[in-house]
């Protein structure tokens, strides 16, 4: 069990975090810049909180009221780095035998060979971390960490510096390791794919605050606030006013929507994905005056300004849709009620 | 020929480059580590025996380390030892003048290292001291080296603050380039000839070596 309950202020940003993970694996999800990072680098201990309580299983990492801060060699907090961070003067063998420095050599040696075994590095043991490809490295990276048996693993963007095919591969050895490994599991991230394939759980982090826990698929169905509808790839938004439990007048559209969701008060945003638009249908219909017309692949991107509105729409339509239509100027569109997420837009 | 002065600059720069290699290099670490404005001040404040005439620095100790100064009148009380016109007296001449050299490069090395290995080494539960001897120094080991051998390349070579503080008296406090003045301010023109070309091959070769340490950091990371 991981209890985070933080608070720290850096210049004029200021981090608020709390969450509690129970055998997990949780992501953080977030922009850059939203503090995801220093909420880790404060778990690990390397910072320190200004305010708050970490706890990890029966252990207090740090209590600022019980004034407890222990040390990063002391916690027991695996964090494997973006750049992974291997020490380039040693071997691979030699990287992991750091992370279990503290036992016997005996056992050591046993534990070292081991993780060689299990991670595939056998052949690379007298590597040095620049021979090794990024796969490797990754590996090596989580081997040593492991090799001390931490209680909690700390991934901070491990696969952002990655893309395509590799980024891939990668993630699905990622999730081998992850799948093995007996703790808790925090994960940071600004990518909604990453989180998908790997973790269970979300938190979403705007601007230094922490949202309410929530499954992956209840985030990508049913976000709570823009900034999380936006982190799961949604691009269309309007101001909205909610009208009655299911009905929300929106502004920049110049419609009014119907939403399966029921919307809640505070509700004062709606977002729609470009997919879920669709053309035409009854309920929910927008008229729209077409601003441009993207090629992309079998589809056409459609940037679409709402007759009564003053926000552009984003839609997706097959290409062959679109030209039987006879790419006309304007465009009746509807969204299903069942894809209208009504939000709260704490931006501003 | 006597070899006196050739001993007497080698065995005051090999300890200077000692004593230097030590503080440039703790130096380097602790400020790097102070605030803004205080970290501004010091960087002047230990550069500054670079730019300033060697001397400045000679009258500066002089002020300090003369019988009746400071520093000197304590170590006269209590060690009956003068700290100046002994050939060590040239020590603290030459560290002065040199520690700017080892502390802007170790500098250098340590701001070019990676910070996050530092953190992942913390979290791997290794000790401070580990990190910093087994870890930051091993991957700065080029930098550092270069500097060191710069550092003993200038300390064979400073005349002016060495001169003012251990003066020249041949067979005690002469040097290879107090030696070369003296020849040739009593116009012994051969002799100082080939100190000169002594002090050239010497100095030739510690700087072929910072070449070589410099090239290798090129290639290889650590």
């Amino acid at each position: 069990m991981l209890k985070v309950d933080i608070e720290k202020r850096l210049g004029d940003f200021s981090l608020n975090v709390h969450f509690e993970t129970q055998r997990e694996k949780l992501a953080l999800l977030g922009a850059s810049g939203c503090g995801k990072s220093v909420t880790l680098q404060c778990i690990a201990g390397v910072k320190t909180p200004d305010r708050g309580r970490i706890v990890l299983g029966e252990r207090t990492l740090f209590d600022s009221e019980r004034r407890i801060n222990l040390p990063p060699q002391q916690r027991r907090v695996g964090y494997l780095f973006q750049q992974y961070a291997l020490f380039p003067n040693m071997t691979v063998a030699q990287n992991i035998a750091l992370g279990a420095h503290d036992r016997p050599r005996a056992e050591r040696e046993r534990i070292v060979a081991e993780k060689l075994r299990a991670f595939h590095l056998e052949e690379q043991a007298r590597s040095k971390p620049h021979q090794l490809s990024g796969g490797q490295q990754q590996r090596t990276a989580l081997a040593r960490i492991l090799a001390g048996e931490p209680e909690l693993l700390l991934l901070d963007e491990p696969l952002s510096a990655l893309d395509g095919f590799l980024k891939w591969q990668l993630e699905l050895e990622l999730l081998d390791a992850l799948a093995a490994f007996d703790g808790e599991i925090l994960f940071v991230s600004h990518s909604r794919e990453e989180v998908c394939h790997l973790c269970d759980t979300v938190c979403v982090l705007t601007n230094g605050r922490s949202e309410e826990k929530q499954s992956v698929q209840t985030l990508l169905r049913a976000p709570r606030s823009r900034s999380a509808a936006l982190l799961t790839g949604c691009k269309n938004y309007s101001k909205a006013r909610r009208m009655d439990a299911h009905r929300a007048l929106c502004a920049d559209w110049g419609v009014t929507l119907t939403s399966a969701q029921e919307i809640p008060d505070a509700a004062n945003c709606v977002g729609v994905r470009n997919f879920h638009v669709a053309v035409p249908e009854e309920a929910n219909a927008i008229v729209c005056r077409v601003l441009r017309a993207v090629p992309d692949g079998e589809n056409v991107i459609l940037l679409l300004l709402p007759q009564n509105g003053s926000a552009q729409l984003c839609i997706e339509l097959g290409a062959a849709r679109w030209n039987a239509l006879g790419r006309p100027e304007t465009l009746c569109v509807a969204v299903a009620p069942g894809q209208v997420m009504p939000l709260v837009d704490t931006t501003g | 020929m006597n070899w006196f002065p050739l001993l007497n600059s080698l065995r005051i720069a090999a300890i200077s480059s000692v004593i230097v290699f030590f503080a440039g290099i703790a130096a380097a670490y602790y400020i790097a580590k102070l605030p803004r404005a205080v970290k501004g001040a010091l960087d002047v404040l230990l550069t500054l025996p670079l730019v300033l005439p060697p001397t400045v620095v000679g009258y500066l100790l002089l002020r300090v380390l003369g019988p009746r100064r400071i520093l000197g009148a304590w170590a006269m009380a209590h060690f009956g030892a003068r700290l100046t016109m002994q050939w060590w007296s040239a020590i603290f001449a030459v560290s002065v003048i040199v520690f700017p050299l080892m502390y802007r490069t170790a500098r250098g090395a340590f701001e070019a290292f990676d910070e996050t290995l530092t953190l992942a080494g913390q979290t791997l539960g290794l000790s401070n001291t580990y990190i910093f001897w087994c870890i930051r120094m091993p991957c700065c080991r080029a930098g550092i080296l270069a500097g060191a051998v710069l550092a003993f390349a200038r300390a064979l070579g400073e005349y002016g603050a060495t001169s003012m503080i251990a003066g020249y008296s041949p067979g005690r406090t002469a040097t290879v380039a107090t030696e070369v003045y003296q020849l040739w301010s009593i116009g012994n023109d051969a002799l100082a000839l080939r100190w000169v070309l002594v002090n050239i091959a010497i100095s030739a070769v510690v700087l072929l070596a910072v070449n070589l340490l410099e090239r290798r950091e090129g290639v290889g990371k650590c």
